[in-house]
């Protein structure tokens, strides 16, 4: 077996002996069993009420729903991403574990690559698990089902591989710690910056979307959460700007996609790098 | 500075002097300043001869989470050992270094002693070429040491090199062939054990009515002589000459009421070469 795939598996076991997969998966039905019931109560009460084009408000009920459920996923793909990978480089080389590792005869990039390979997997199977599960209620309770959910979802799961490249050249270069510090730092400038520009979008105020513009060259992952949620969401939902952190008024571009990939493509090289470079 | 095939050398020195670092170097897990080095004829940092290489790190911390079996396994995985090899090997060495019973436990439950054990088993996967034990047994009880001590010799017999850290002199002087003896950073004194064990030897005599014309044909046999009172001291090179001065003494008339040799140990020797400043 290669020394990559070693690596993976060892991460994968990793999570799975911390409880990580467990606790993950108990909490995560959790979220799914009060989702579901919220929106099948919503829903009773919906079609108890509304009687006039019921199927046109029913779907955009469900779409709201349905985003506000995704919202919730995404953010906790975001906390899970950054709380179970933040450690993995940094505490392996402050307690000295990483050196049993790399003395080994294997590539200091396969140690990174085969922990990438790893915690991509988890976060994936999360990140489907969850968002699945958010669709599938929706789905099952008003048979709504949403254009646009896989670029949407691949959306989402490109924002979360940004936050785990961030964490992982973060963990090559500085405590745990400071590495969170760093990861919730870009994310909360990116949020602010998110809905600065939102709000600037709707007040049609070009400093504001400006900001919001820089904000996401700093750190994409919101962006991309904007996006996800433009592909997403209903067409009507947009035409009514909702201000909502579950609709988007000032849709990121294309190039902001692209940009996106580039930038966890060189941040990724960049902790490949570091770890490559750095004594042990 | 060169460690030859089927020897045990050992590399002294204060805390601090860069011993760690050194071995660190060698496993390519650092990358020297300046200067080079090379094992089995390949220049430092070169993967593949680690293949033949085997490392017991000074903070013996790994993947606690693994059970004991499970850590060698995957470290086996590592050193890319057929599973057939390894499924033989592992039972072996957790039978050489009493383990055997605690296979299925986990790294966590160890004590400090059964962690640097397991590292050591980990150290021997691959029945190494060479091996770099790091204050090997800085954790264990006296009988652990003797064992560690017999897996050093038998690693000797069967023709690998071992290469140890020690701030153990008196296990240093039982197990190494040759001793390195290094300060800040830079190696003052390698030396021969078996000669420094077979060599010279310091006498101290308590005697009355010296002749002071014995002095003189005592330094024949032996040098820093040396007459306080009743208390005569001197270095001899050889043992050989011990019942030669003895006779010398009672024929010139001395009364002799001890006579004690003692050989120089390698902590005078540490001591003299390396100085008091810092100890160990």
């Amino acid at each position: 077996m290669s020394s990559l795939l070693v690596i993976s598996r060892l991460t994968f076991r990793e999570a799975s002996r911390r409880k990580i997969l467990l606790a993950a998966l108990l909490l995560g039905l959790a979220f799914l069993a009060v989702y579901a019931t919220g929106f099948y109560l919503i829903n009773e009460e919906f079609e108890r009420n509304v009687t006039r084009n019921a199927e046109f408000f029913q779907s955009q009920m469900a779409n709201f729903l349905m985003m506000a459920g995704l919202y919730a996923v995404n953010f906790l793909t975001v906390v899970m991403t950054v709380l179970t990978s933040v450690d993995t480089i940094s505490g392996e080389i402050s307690s000295g574990t990483s050196q049993t590792l790399v003395s080994k005869p294997l590539r200091r990039w396969e140690v990174i690559g085969g922990k990438w390979l790893g915690y991509c997997g988890l976060i994936s199977l999360y990140l489907v698990f969850m968002a699945g599960g958010v669709v599938l209620t929706a789905y099952t309770v008003t048979g709504y089902f949403p254009g646009g959910l896989a670029e949407g979802i691949a959306l989402m799961w490109l924002s979360a591989l940004l936050l785990l490249a961030i964490s992982f050249l973060g963990g090559t270069v500085m405590s745990t710690l400071a590495n969170g510090v760093l990861v919730f730092g870009l994310y909360g400038i990116a949020f602010v910056g998110g809905w600065i520009e939102q709000v600037g979008s709707f007040l049609q105020s070009d400093v504001a979307v400006n900001v919001g513009i820089v904000s996401s060259l700093i750190f994409p992952g919101e962006a991309l959460w904007k996006r996800a949620a433009y592909e997403m969401q209903s067409a009507a939902s947009g035409l009514a700007g909702g201000m909502t952190p579950f609709s988007a008024i000032s849709v990121p571009s294309t190039a902001m996609i692209v940009y996106a990939v580039a930038y966890t493509l060189v941040i990724l090289a960049l902790a490949f790098r570091n770890f490559h470079q750095r004594d042990l | 500075m060169t460690v030859q095939r089927g020897e045990v050398f050992g590399f002294l020195g204060p805390n601090g002097a860069g011993k760690t670092t050194s071995i660190k170097m060698l496993l390519g897990l650092i990358t020297p300043s300046s200067g080079e080095g090379r094992l089995f004829g390949r220049p430092l940092g070169d993967y593949g001869v680690r293949s033949r290489v085997g490392f017991l790190p000074e903070h013996f911390r790994f993947h606690d989470w693994l059970t004991a079996g499970e850590f060698l396994q995957v470290h086996a995985d590592l050193y890319k050992i057929p599973s057939q090899r390894a499924g033989k090997r592992i039972p072996e060495l957790l039978e050489l270094v009493s383990l055997a019973p605690f296979a299925g436990q986990k790294l966590r439950t160890f004590s400090k002693g059964m962690l640097q054990r397991i590292g050591l088993a980990q150290a021997l996967l691959n029945d190494p070429d060479l091996v770099f034990l790091d204050e090997p047994t800085s954790g264990l009880d006296p009988v652990g040491r003797l064992h560690v001590r017999d897996i050093i010799r038998s690693l000797r017999e069967r023709g690998a090199a071992v290469f140890l850290n020690s701030h153990l002199l008196s296990e240093v002087e039982i197990t190494c062939d040759r001793v390195a003896f290094i300060k800040h950073g830079k190696v003052v004194r390698v030396a021969d054990l078996h000669t420094i064990v077979d060599g010279e030897i310091s006498v101290e005599v308590r005697a009355r009515e010296i002749n002071p014309s014995l002095l003189g044909d005592l330094s024949h046999w032996g040098s820093s002589i040396c007459l306080e009172g009743d208390r005569l001291t001197f270095n001899t090179p050889h043992e050989e000459n011990l019942p030669e001065i003895h006779r010398l003494l009672v024929e010139q008339g001395a009364k002799v009421y001890s006579f004690s040799p003692q050989k120089v140990s390698l902590e005078d020797l540490f001591i003299q070469i390396v100085g008091t400043e810092g100890g160990l």
